[in-house]
């Protein structure tokens, strides 16, 4: 016999069905009786006052029920971060980009809404703007809140032992600066969310990551009390960090509903998605690292700039993560870490598949290498004399309990064939490597509270037939509700096939914070498997009483209640519950999460903390055309860390989804402006996003690990195979073209001027030492950079 | 267009068109900018058909007209007058589903969900014109739907299980 019954298994998904025949309602399928639709306007001015608003038209258009402009709604500033509310539901007195929310619509139909944004007169004097981060930390730069000089958002500064007394111990240190792109997170069903304001009481279906989260803001925004405001998941088409925080169309259609006591659907179309953004940093980072003559890390400095954009949403995490998850995967003792996270006129980046990790990860995996190519050591050997090992700390004192990191790089090292490989691969192919590590949620939730990480309660049916798990945990489509399913069943002696969910609606299920940081196989899980036990112990101390033996002796599996002494004496699940609910009433079991107390005290300290850490090692092959500068990724191989696996087939197909994500950023995906601060690309066209042809061969396997923080062993997987991929895509083109690029995406033309630049240099027969070529506005970029702006900034 | 056109009240004209959809026939006066897609979300509350981007980009609206795939997003309702169309309600045979949903449910080819109805609806119309095809014919029929979490991994491998699912029928 297997040692679980249910978890471990490759079970289908409990949504397949509804989501293969198209019965599964999305916000935006949903219909209310006497619903109107509705829609923001936005700014086309990147900085500029508003000077008079005139709604009067658009009111008189036949089939429009309400305009709203900031008078009609409460002034109050929101945001996602606590430290930084600097929102307001529309601007007040100026727009800070372009696609800043207005006034907004509600009319009969679609049509006659967009008919009605036009008519609405706003007048604006436009004000000078600033699109890159370093001109807004120059003097005299436009100013963009006046709360905040210089236009610094978030400003770190940490240092851990003495990196200035490591690199001058180093037997070589070397500095590396790369640029990461702004990109977005184009989940495929654009956000929209359903308000019906009644009685007092507001409810809100939304697509959304976490209704918790919107639940307390919009409970906040309009002074209700938390339990007034019910916010329903419904079917979510993705998210990737986008639908995590409040969109700004759930206090909109709020107010809407109250105005016109009716319910009011609205929506974004997909060039409002990317003006609303909230996507992954432009980061600036420079980083130092000194290693001993094994290439073993002594010290590393990272300095970075972020583009926050014109609002803070998740970017202050954003910023904390870039520098504090830097110290996961390499067991170093003295780390430094300066950022500044700047406001600009663009729209706010926020959480991004990998929050803040993926980029600062591909420039230290890059430099890396750099560093092994001039101490003439292999990348694989680096790496694997650098990896962190099991039960450590890392110098910001993160806890690390599992990390099979060098049994992935070895696993993945013999899958590719590296060492082979390496030799004999022919012009124009290349291989790269790099590792990458997450957290398994973060140890501390966005705003403080005393509140549980996670709560859970699950009801048997009254004959015992079926039983039904209430979950806060978010399904966005990564398949939680299927895994803690699973979870439930193994922790009850169940069946999954018998598990149904009720998941993420804030009047029905319990607290749970949702779907971000990689957080609920550990933490939803870990209080599904309590309610699960509680249900278990309840129903073998009944089967006791009617068999007439110490429950002690029994044992429950897949809905057979046996002596574990002579397992062929058996009652089933079911009549025992049934008794239960004849003698006692309702059979329920619940449970609740919060982790230990984690990390330091220093400032900053909670982010990037967690109860257990994933860890992983990719390899990629690519081919670099030479004439056109065209990368094909030929392969690409994953082995992970990921602790207990509850699901193989949904757990391969987070590693794939999350591989794709990490590739198309790589190598095309880039949001681009015009010099007035327009989106030049909002569309799923011009906006590369991968298809089924740009797909590789993927290989995911995985390695031996079981932690002991998470139910049954288990980590996170959700976003930790898009850490290492665009370094790791990087170095493969390296190795393929015997070319550096050092900004994202690594693009055709990129590739190929950098290849032209070289071929120049080996005619004039002055070989650059590295070849490292890049673009005469990388080189700019890069001049500003190191002339200095950050490093203004104070140290220590 | 040989149909009759009747000016509304509001000056708009409407056109009478007559569409099948998945099997049954419909009657529909519609305005001249009306989006097929919008006709079946809305007046047949056929909502498996997705909209995610209403440019003919994303296919997320993907279904069959007169068999062959087309973006709902991009084909007016009455540019569609007489077809027959197919949507993801109407590929799976009551209680039985489709061997290209069953292939997707079995290996784990969807996640969100919401470009799975136009994927199948691709897939479908490529295994109707061609039964066993190859890999890269697999990835060329549904590199117009784009989906942002499987990398297209285990979608490839579903329909490649599906069109061999039948040949397995035809041996026995």
């Amino acid at each position: 016999m297997n040692e679980y019954a249910v978890i471990g298994k490759s079970v289908p998904k409990i949504d397949g069905r509804a989501k293969a025949t198209g019965q599964a309602k999305y916000t935006g399928d949903l219909t209310f009786p006497n619903m109107l639709y509705g829609k923001i306007l936005t700014s086309p001015h990147a900085h500029a006052k508003i000077l008079h608003i005139d709604t009067s038209d658009a009111e008189k258009l036949p089939g429009v029920k309400a305009v709203i402009t900031h008078k009609d709604v409460p002034s109050k500033k929101y945001g996602i971060s606590p430290a930084r509310w600097d929102e307001n539901i529309f601007c007040i007195d100026k727009v800070r980009f372009v696609g800043d929310k207005v006034a907004a619509v509600a009319a009969v139909d679609e049509e006659t809404v967009y008919k009605a944004l036009k008519l609405i007169k706003v007048e604006y004097e436009v004000m000078p703007a600033v699109f890159d981060p370093r001109e807004a930390l120059a003097e005299g730069a436009p100013l963009i809140h006046d709360e905040y000089p210089g236009n610094i958002n978030t400003e770190i500064h940490q240092h851990f032992g003495n990196v200035e007394e490591a690199f001058s111990l180093a037997h070589y240190v070397r500095t590396d600066t790369y640029v990461g792109q702004r990109t977005y997170q184009c989940p495929i069903e654009p956000h929209s969310a359903i308000s019906l304001w009644e009685n007092g009481k507001l409810t809100v279906y939304a697509s959304t990551q976490s209704p918790h989260y919107f639940q307390y803001y919009i409970a906040r925004e309009f002074d209700l009390p938390m339990g007034n405001v019910r916010v329903v998941k419904t079917y979510v088409g993705g998210g990737f960090g986008g639908k995590l925080e409040p969109t700004g169309l759930e206090f909109s259609g709020a107010v809407l509903s109250r105005i016109t006591g009716r319910p009011v659907k609205l929506f974004y179309d997909r060039k409002d998605m990317f003006a609303h953004n909230r996507g992954r940093h432009k980061i600036f980072m420079e980083l130092t690292t000194g290693v001993d003559q094994d290439g073993k890390i002594l010290g590393v400095h990272s300095n970075f700039i972020m583009d926050g954009g014109a609002y803070t949403s998740l970017g202050i995490a954003s910023a904390y993560y870039a520098g504090a998850l830097l110290t996961l995967t390499y067991d170093f003792k003295h780390y430094k870490f300066d950022m500044l996270r700047v406001y600009t006129n663009l729209p706010a980046c926020g959480a991004q598949r990998g929050h803040g990790a993926p980029q600062p990860k591909y420039a230290f995996e890059c430099h890396l290498d750099n560093i092994a190519r001039d101490l003439g050591i292999d990348p694989v050997q680096i790496r694997l004399r650098n990896a962190r090992k099991s039960n450590t700390i890392t110098p910001n004192d993160f806890k690390i309990n599992t990390c099979e990191l060098t049994a992935c790089l070895e696993k993945a090292r013999k899958l590719s064939r590296w060492d082979e490989k390496k030799k004999s691969l022919p012009k124009g192919r290349g291989l790269g490597i790099a590792v990458g590590s997450f957290v398994s949620g973060a140890g501390y939730p966005i705003y403080r509270t005393d509140l549980p990480q996670a709560a859970a309660i699950i009801k048997v049916n009254e004959d015992g037939t079926s039983a039904t798990l209430y979950t806060g945990a978010t399904d966005i489509g990564q398949g939680s509700d299927t895994v803690l399913c699973q979870m439930a069943a193994e922790g009850m002696g169940y069946t999954y096939e018998r598990m149904k969910i009720v998941a993420a609606d804030t009047e029905i299920t319990p607290h749970d914070f949702g779907a971000y940081a990689s957080r609920q196989t550990l933490m939803s899980g870990a209080a599904v498997k309590q309610a699960g036990e509680m249900i278990k112990t309840q129903i073998l101390d009944m089967a006791g009483k009617m068999m007439e033996i110490d429950p002690e002796q029994l044992d429950c599996r897949e809905g057979l209640i046996f002596i574990k002494e002579n397992p062929t004496v058996q009652k089933t699940f079911e009549e025992v519950a049934r008794r239960f609910f004849v003698q006692k009433g309702p059979l329920v079991g619940q449970g609740s999460y919060t982790p230990p107390k984690l990390g330091g005290t220093f400032k900053g300290a909670a982010v990037g903390t967690s109860p257990a850490y994933s860890f992983a090692a990719q390899i990629s092959e690519v081919q670099v055309d030479d004439e056109t500068g065209e990368v094909t990724v030929k392969e690409v191989w994953d082995v992970h860390d990921c602790g207990m696996v509850i699901n193989p087939s949904l757990l391969h197909a987070q590693v794939h989804g999350a591989l794709y994500m990490g590739m198309g950023e790589a190598i095309w995906e880039e949001v681009k402006f015009d010099s007035e601060g327009k989106i030049i690309n909002p569309n799923l066209s011009d906006y590369r996003l991968p298809t089924a042809l740009d797909t590789p061969k993927v290989t995911s396997e995985l390695v031996e690990s079981c932690d002991p923080a998470g139910p049954w062993g288990v980590k996170e997987v959700g976003e930790g195979a898009t850490i290492p991929t665009m370094g790791c895509f990087a170095n493969a083109i390296c190795d393929a073209a015997g070319v550096t690029i050092k900004s994202l995406p690594l693009s055709y033309e990129k590739v190929w001027r950098a290849l032209r630049e070289k071929q120049a240099v080996t005619q004039k027969e002055e070989p650059s030492q590295d070849n490292s070529v890049v673009d005469e506005n990388d080189l700019l970029e890069m001049a500003l950079f190191q002339t200095g702006l950050v490093k203004k900034g104070v140290h220590n | 267009m040989t149909v009759n056109s009747i000016e509304g009240k509001d000056g708009a004209r409407r056109y009478p068109i007559q569409l099948m959809v998945n099997g049954d026939t419909y009657t529909f006066v519609v305005k001249g900018n009306r989006l097929l897609v919008d006709l079946l979300r809305k007046d047949l509350g056929l909502t498996g058909t997705k909209k995610g981007c209403e440019l003919g980009n994303c296919g997320s609206c993907t279904v069959l007209v007169d068999g062959k795939p087309v973006d709902a997003c991009l084909l007016l309702a009455v540019e569609a007058d007489g077809s027959e169309i197919t949507t993801i309600e109407g590929v799976a045979q009551s209680e039985a589903l489709d061997k290209l949903q069953d292939s997707f449910i079995d290996k784990a080819a969807i996640q969100c969900g919401y470009c799975t109805p136009g994927m199948i609806l691709s897939a479908k119309a490529l295994l109707s014109r061609i039964p066993h095809p190859n890999e890269q014919q697999v990835r060329a029929a549904i590199s117009g739907n784009l989906c942002r979490c499987t990398g297209y991994v285990n979608i490839i491998k579903a329909v490649l299980a599906a069109s061999q699912q039948e040949e397995r029928r035809v041996e026995e």
